[in-house]
């Protein structure tokens, strides 16, 4: 298989993992019974869309779905730095949602239309869920940057947070480049000004305030990420690792 | 005759015509309060429940399984929710049972309290944990309130697809090395004495159970449920080849049922009490969620207001 295709599935297959692992650690302790089961609802359907690009390699390279996110390390993720940031409380669980939200759903949009077959058939199944997620999300941003004081504080507080890690998703890896090339992935900047103009609307409708006096931060696309992918990782791959070989 | 003695006379009479009671018609204090603490207690260790198996999904062995046991646990959300949906129709608020339950004041299953370990636990919780609710909840389909009967009906079709999901996890580790092997060994010795301690205590420890009984919300006595799993359950060991930690298991051909060894009264006991490995983990951890969740929900009840008003404004 092309090497800047894999890594682009990779990276579209990682940025799903590894933000449902996060989610994940949140059922059985959300804020109401009914958010607990949202929340593990958008987990389930993002480890879903993972694992479809997973079967994807697997089929063209001959190994396992699970040996993709079970036994990588480190520096072969391709996620952005976005996906591993901690749940942290609600709000910035809410946020780092939205803002991904706004890139995957109108990257699967485009995506439909990708000259790979099997990526524009993952897209057209998924993108019904992400808009879903996306809907979800930008009322929870509303909601609560225009609940109370305290969760207007919060919500400010974590958009401050979590905007530098918006632009990653938008700026092109040199594999992302080359697939755009090829037109397997949509062109980036179209897809920056459609979800900005979303970020925008949804951040003033929640009364809140949307920074751009940022340091954007990126490196998880090519393999440079915070030290809190490690311990994902671990939890994560721990069985695989310690049992090589086994079923499960 | 008072006119008391005839509503309760004709109480009685409709269930013992296996009419359904619903939340409107009359029913004696004592039935609405035994069902108001049953099904809250119910509820409770759905959620409580939760606690045990979310301790494994982050590091579930493949995204097969990782899948299957979050959605296996959400569905227990789900029934937290109808059944406290149920118990509300008696005329107490989810927001009053949970106060209660973080007081200390309501109970949950006692298994609960005993800690998840390894990976086979997830089978094991699955097969055993699970089998004991369907047999106790089979039954509870024909419980004389209608809300709590109609509940478990819908509950019953999920749990049986938990526990075939937690037999699978154990007969696909029972095929596989000697470490998962002794794993599965291991968490069938930890949970199965625990997972006869779910049906209560024995009958003639129990005195809430014959009133029960004669309302009908209770079908079958605790000891006849537990015989019900025994009997269900030990041929099943069979297949997945463990041993079940008691040596007096053995069919009787007279009574066509397994006998089985004396249970661990005392530290059933001790677990209902608050001392079992795991009860303050449990409790911190649901009212740990629910304080952090405080600002979140007095948030969204303010938006709700805030609409609300805008509302009220635009139509006048
Ligand atoms: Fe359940
Ligand atoms: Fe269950």
């Amino acid at each position: 298989m092309d090497a800047n295709l894999k890594d682009f599935i990779l990276m579209l297959a990682d940025n799903n993992m590894i933000l449902g692992q996060r989610l994940g650690e949140w059922c059985g302790h959300g804020p109401v019974l009914e958010q607990d089961i949202a929340l593990t609802n958008i987990a389930l359907d993002l480890i879903g869309e993972a694992r479809t690009y997973y079967q994807y390699l697997a089929e063209k390279e001959g190994k396992a779905e699970d040996d993709y996110p079970m036994l990588r390390s480190e520096r072969a993720f391709k996620n952005v730095l976005l996906v591993e940031q901690p749940n942290g409380h609600w709000g910035q669980t809410i946020v780092r949602q939205f803002l991904f939200d706004c890139w995957h759903y109108f990257h699967l949009e485009a995506m439909v239309e990708s000259k790979d077959a099997t990526l524009a058939a993952i897209a057209e199944k998924s993108i019904k869920e992400a808009r879903y997620h996306l809907t979800f999300s930008g009322e929870w941003m509303i909601r609560l940057g225009d609940g109370t004081e305290e969760s207007h504080e919060k919500m400010q507080a974590s958009l401050n947070d979590l905007m530098p890690f918006f632009d990653e998703m938008f700026d092109p890896a040199s594999y992302e480049v080359a697939c755009i090339n090829q037109q397997i992935s949509p062109d980036l900047s179209s897809i920056h000004s459609k979800a900005i103009a979303k970020v925008q609307s949804v951040v003033s409708e929640a009364t809140l305030d949307l920074p751009t006096d940022y340091f954007a931060r990126k490196g998880g696309k090519t393999g440079l990420h915070s030290e809190y992918l490690g311990h994902i990782l671990s939890e994560m791959q721990y069985l695989q690792r310690a049992y090589p070989g086994a079923t499960w | 005759m008072s006119p008391n003695y005839s509503l309760e006379a004709n109480f009685q009479n409709r269930i013992d015509n296996e009419e359904k009671i619903e939340p409107r018609d009359w029913m004696p204090d004592a039935y609405r309060k035994t069902l108001v603490r049953q099904i809250s207690q119910h509820a409770h260790s759905e959620i409580v429940g939760m606690l045990p198996e979310g301790n494994w999904i982050s590091r579930a062995p493949s995204l097969r399984r990782k899948l299957a046991l979050l959605a296996k646990i959400q569905d227990e959300a789900g029934h937290g929710l109808y059944l406290y949906s149920a118990a509300e129709t008696l005329g107490t608020s989810r927001s009053e049972m949970i106060d209660l339950l973080h007081a200390g004041k309501a109970k949950y299953s006692s298994i609960f309290n005993y800690p998840a370990l390894s990976w086979a636990d997830m089978g094991t919780i699955g097969w055993l944990v699970d089998g004991a609710a369907i047999v106790n909840q089979v039954a509870l389909t024909r419980t004389s309130f209608g809300p709590y009967s109609r509940a478990m009906v819908r509950i019953c079709k999920e749990e049986s697809f938990h526990q075939r999901q937690g037999f699978d996890i154990l007969y696909t580790m029972s095929q596989g090395t000697e470490a998962q092997k002794e794993m599965v060994q291991d968490a069938v010795n930890r949970w199965w004495w625990p997972s006869l301690m779910m049906f209560g205590p024995t009958d003639k420890d129990s005195p809430n159970s014959a009133q029960s009984v004669k309302w009908k919300i209770k079908r079958l006595s605790n000891d006849e449920l537990r015989q019900k799993f025994i009997d269900m359950t030990v041929p099943q060991a069979a297949v997945l080849g463990v041993t079940l930690p008691d040596p007096n298991i053995k069919f009787n051909e007279k009574t066509g049922h397994y006998d089985f060894g004396e249970i661990n009264w005392e530290e059933f006991y001790q677990v209902i009490a608050g001392n079992g490995p795991c009860n303050k983990e449990r409790l911190a951890a649901r009212i740990k969620a629910h304080e952090a969740g405080q600002w979140v929900r007095d948030a969204a009840t303010a938006y709700a207001e805030k609409q609300q008003q805008k509302k009220s404004i635009s139509v006048a």
